[in-house]
Order: C-alpha cells, then structure tokens, then sequence
C-alpha cells in the first residue's frame, strides 16, 4: 500500500522540478543543435536559451515564465494498491498542483474558458488533466508531470490513404512553418506526431509522443524510426531556426506513435513540445522508495501491444 | 556553436527619448532598465471597452508596456514571490494596440512574436513607438534576475493574478531584440521573407490533402497571424 501522503510530496517535487530543471536528454539535443546553428539570429537565440537554464537552476526559479498547463501521467503496475484508493490518488495530484503554483511559483495559467475565473492555483474544471495507465507485473507507481504550453504549435487533419506519405510529409511542414514563423510553437522543439486513431486518440498519442518520449529514442517498428529519422531531418532542412529567424534549428527530435484506425483515414496530429520541454518523473515503489528520473518511459511493449491477450500469444498477421 | 557576431548591445530606459530610439535597428539586442507594466486582454478590455481610467500615471510611471503574465504569487503579507516572467504572443492584441498607445503613451510594447508591419506603419509609427520582443521564448529566469522588485499590483481581484496589471521594477531586464524600428519595419517579416524564397524546394515531393479546409491557403510566404 502507497501511502497518499509519499504521493503527494512527491508529485510537489515534481512540479518544481518539471519547472526548473531542464531534462538532459533534451539539453544534449540543443547543445548538438547550437553547435550545427549557423544562422546568426537563431545562434544568439540558442545561446541565451542555454543560459537561462543555468540561471534557473541557480536560482531555483521556472525556466519559462509561462509555465503552461500542468498535467499528470500515472501508470499503475498491476499489483500497487494506493491509499485511499484512485480518488484519493486525484485529490492529491490536485493539491500538488495547487500548492506548486503559489509554492515554486508557477504562473496561474488556468481559467474558465468562457467566464475567464480562476482560482489561482491551475486547477478546475477538467484541470490538471490526469491521465491513467497500466503495467503488467510490479507494485509501484510513476508518476509524470508535463508542463506544456497549450497556444501554437499543435494541428490536426484528417488525412486518407490515398494522401499517402506525401500528404504526411506536407501537414508535417506545414505545421512546422506555419507555427514556426515568429517562433509561436517556441522551437527548437521535440515534435510528436499522431498518427491513426480516432480523432482524440490522434491528438492523445501525438502528444505523449512529443513530451513523453526523449531525444534518441526511436520507435520499435524500423520502418517508423526511418521515418522519424527522415522527419527530423525534414524540419531541419525547411531554413527556420529558434524564433522563426534564419537557420537550420527546428526539430532537436521527432517520435511517432500510431494506433489502429478505420480503414478509410489516416488521422494525423503534429505536436511541438518546446524550448523548456518541461517534464518529471518518479516512480513510488510499495516499501516507500521514491526514484526520480526525466524519462517517463511511457511507451513499453505492454502500452504497444496489438495483441487480445497479455503476454502475446498469437503473432500478428504481418510476420505470419 | 558556431560563431557569431556580437550583436549591438544597448541599455535603454523604459521612458526613452525619440533620439534613444532613433539609435536602435531590428536586430539589436535591447536591456532595459526603470519600469515596466503587464498589460494584455484583461487591462485592455476593461479600460478600452469599458473606460475604467488607467490605475496609474501612464506614461510618467512607464512607457514600456509588457504582454505577460508572471509567474508570481502574493503572500498572505501581501508581498510579492516573482520567479521567471515571460511574455504572450502579442498579435492577439492588434485589435487595441492603437487606442492603448493613445491612452497609454507607451514607447515601448514588449512581447512574444511581434505584431505585423500593417500595425506597426498604422499604431506605432504615429505614436513614435517600438516593438521589443523577448528572446527564446522563454528566458523567463534571465528575465527574473532582471527583476528588482514588484511596485504595485492593479486589478488583482478583477481580473485575477495573470491578467492583473504588475508594475515592476528592472534592471538590466533582458535579452530584448529589436523587432520593429521607428519606421515599422519588422525583423520578423525580413526573416519569413528569407525562409520563403527557400520553401517551394523543401515542399518538394509532397501533396496537398485530398480532403481540403474552407480558407485555406498554399501561399506559404502567407502568415497564420
């Protein structure tokens, strides 16, 4: 049994670290990214990015003072049990939330979305978001934070096989320019994309692409880690760098999930994460133990799996 | 990285004279020091739509208004917890920036992305105005440090704690670039004009979709602002 105290004090830190702390897989990436930059403007961009993270740091200040909109990420292995039970569980991820925003302090982003009111603490209606999963096997708890901007830099299409890759290739540039000019999506940035689905779980997996996979890593299907190899280097190649000046900084990586969808469509979504890629981790074990880590290592086998049974008892149709 | 030239430099005083300004070109990296204050949707709602009179002597207090929200909290004690502040994309504001430059007297409108040159030749040319933009986006630790201290905080229960207007003192607040000049010419707009005449090739190999959008566009030197 996890106590619902540990949970809360431990997703507290987590706030303040997704805030303050840029994860290192993502720094290495721009650091590879700044050292390539050759565009004057975009080169003085990365430069500056790259002290604010020491300043932040030092200062146990946000990097970003808009520190977007807070969420939350739990996977429960199969045999943890939480205190209080799954409620519980969402009360204390929601006090977490509000006592990190007066406490690091966050900027209190969230706001009826028509009356405009809020309660200063980025929870509400539907705010934090908490999205659940499971993992076969174990008895702990992870939890991650993801503090994204919510404005620019996120499209969606509905697209048809008959598009093909060629109509994917121009939504994934189009959402790259268009967003990119003036630096609204704040590249260079980890871009996620969706692909498949239904609508809602397009944008879903798109998202969790961009923010809860690192730079380097590469999907298990090889024709799809071609592909976000190709993709990367697509966005690198459009001119554009940080801020939308000349330069050849957009993309510091690209992940692609896909999910089962209707035969007729080929849904696509095109998420930038951005300049702070914001996000923290811990996993909880049953004895107490808490480890912290940036990578959420969302996407295992189990979260992929195609099969009706777990473990996989019968092989796909494919490599029949 | 690579290198690369050093960009001008220039400490400017959040009330600056014409000459101050005349100085400046796009592209030159500003630090601003006095005071500047958040206005945005909220401030601009309530006193272009509904005439509430400015909570403070504007320009006199400031000239420099900045599109953000900071990343604050007031204490029980009433003082004030700054961290990292970083600005909004300001194009959302065009549709006031003319009637806030009138009633504000501002010099000085720093933000995220800039505005178009349309409002810049049409609102900030009259009124003897520049755009600042922030660098990143967000440097809002730099920005932090650059933080001397909270003066006021206006508005606060009517519009809430991102929307309310804070007056803040600075020092040495930046890195700024210079996106518009006196004469409303944008550094973004140069630089989109750069990436366009490059576009058509990297678009290459590719297929617009089969199912279209109403309003859509293939003019990609076109901007989604």
């Amino acid at each position: 049994m996890i106590p619902i105290g540990l949970i809360q004090s431990t997703a507290v830190t987590l706030m303040d670290k997704a805030a303050i702390e840029i994860p290192d897989d993502y720094l290495g990436g721009l650091r590879q990214a700044a050292a390539v930059e050759d565009g004057d403007l975009s080169s003085f961009v990365l430069q500056a990015m790259l002290e604010n993270y020491e300043a932040a740091k030092e200062d146990r200040r946000a990097m970003c003072g808009d520190t977007g909109c807070p969420r939350w990420y739990v996977k429960m292995a199969n045999e943890a049990t939480v205190e209080g039970g799954p409620v519980a569980l969402e009360a204390a991820l929601r006090r977490a939330t509000a006592e990190a925003t007066n406490g690091v302090p966050l900027r209190p982003n969230r706001v009826h979305p028509l009356w405009r009111t809020d309660h200063d603490n980025n929870v509400g209606i539907n705010a934090p978001e908490i999205e659940f999963a499971f993992e076969p096997d174990g008895d702990w708890i992870d939890l991650t934070t993801v503090h994204k901007g919510g404005l620019f830099g996120t499209d969606y299409r509905m697209l048809f096989p008959s598009d093909g890759i060629e109509g994917i290739k121009r939504f994934y540039l189009d959402s790259l320019v268009a967003f990119g000019k003036r630096g609204l999506s704040c590249q260079p940035a980890i871009i996620g994309i969706g692909l498949g689905g239904s609508k809602d779980t397009c944008m879903v997996l798109g998202k969790r692409a961009a923010c809860l996979r690192t730079v380097g890593d590469r999907n298990p299907d090889p024709g799809i880690a071609k592909l976000e190899e190709e993709f990367k280097d697509l966005g690198n190649s459009i001119g554009m760098g940080a801020m939308g000046f000349v330069g050849k900084s957009m993309v510091i990586d690209c992940h692609i999930e896909v999910g089962y969808c209707h035969t007729g469509g080929m849904q696509m979504s095109v998420h930038a994460f951005c300049l702070s890629s914001r996000r923290a981790c811990a996993r909880i074990h049953s004895d107490g133990r808490v480890e912290y880590r940036t990578d959420p290592n969302w996407f295992t086998p189990y979260q992929r799996r195609e099969t009706v049974e777990w473990p996989a008892t019968q092989p796909s149709r494919k490599s029949a | 990285m690579a290198s690369h030239p050093a960009f001008k430099k220039v400490r400017l005083k959040t009330e600056p004279s014409a000459d101050d300004l005349r100085a400046l070109s796009i592209g030159d990296v500003v630090y601003l020091d006095g005071t500047v204050y958040t206005a945005r949707e909220g401030v601009y709602k309530r006193v272009i739509e509904e005439g509430h009179p400015l909570p403070l002597d504007l320009p006199a207090e400031s000239g420099a208004n900045f599109h953000c929200s900071p990343a604050a909290t007031i204490r029980p004690d009433g003082s004030f917890n700054i961290g990292a502040v970083t600005a909004t994309a300001s194009f959302r504001f065009s549709k006031w920036i003319g009637e806030w430059l009138d009633k504000s007297g501002a010099k000085l409108i720093l933000g995220k992305g800039g505005m178009s040159s349309a409002d810049y030749k049409k609102h900030f040319v009259p009124h003897g105005a520049i755009y600042l933009t922030t660098v990143g986006y967000g440097t809002g630790a730099l920005l932090g440090r650059g933080v001397s201290g909270v003066k006021s905080v206006h508005w606060r229960d009517e519009l809430g704690l991102a929307q309310a207007m804070w007056v803040i003192g600075v020092e040495n607040f930046g890195p700024f670039i210079v996106e518009s000049d006196l004469d409303g010419n944008s550094l973004f707009e140069r630089e989109n004009a750069k990436i366009a005449a490059g576009l058509a090739k990297v678009y290459e190999g590719t297929r617009p979709a089969v199912l279209k959008r109403y309003g859509e566009t293939d003019d990609r030197s076109d901007e989604v602002i």
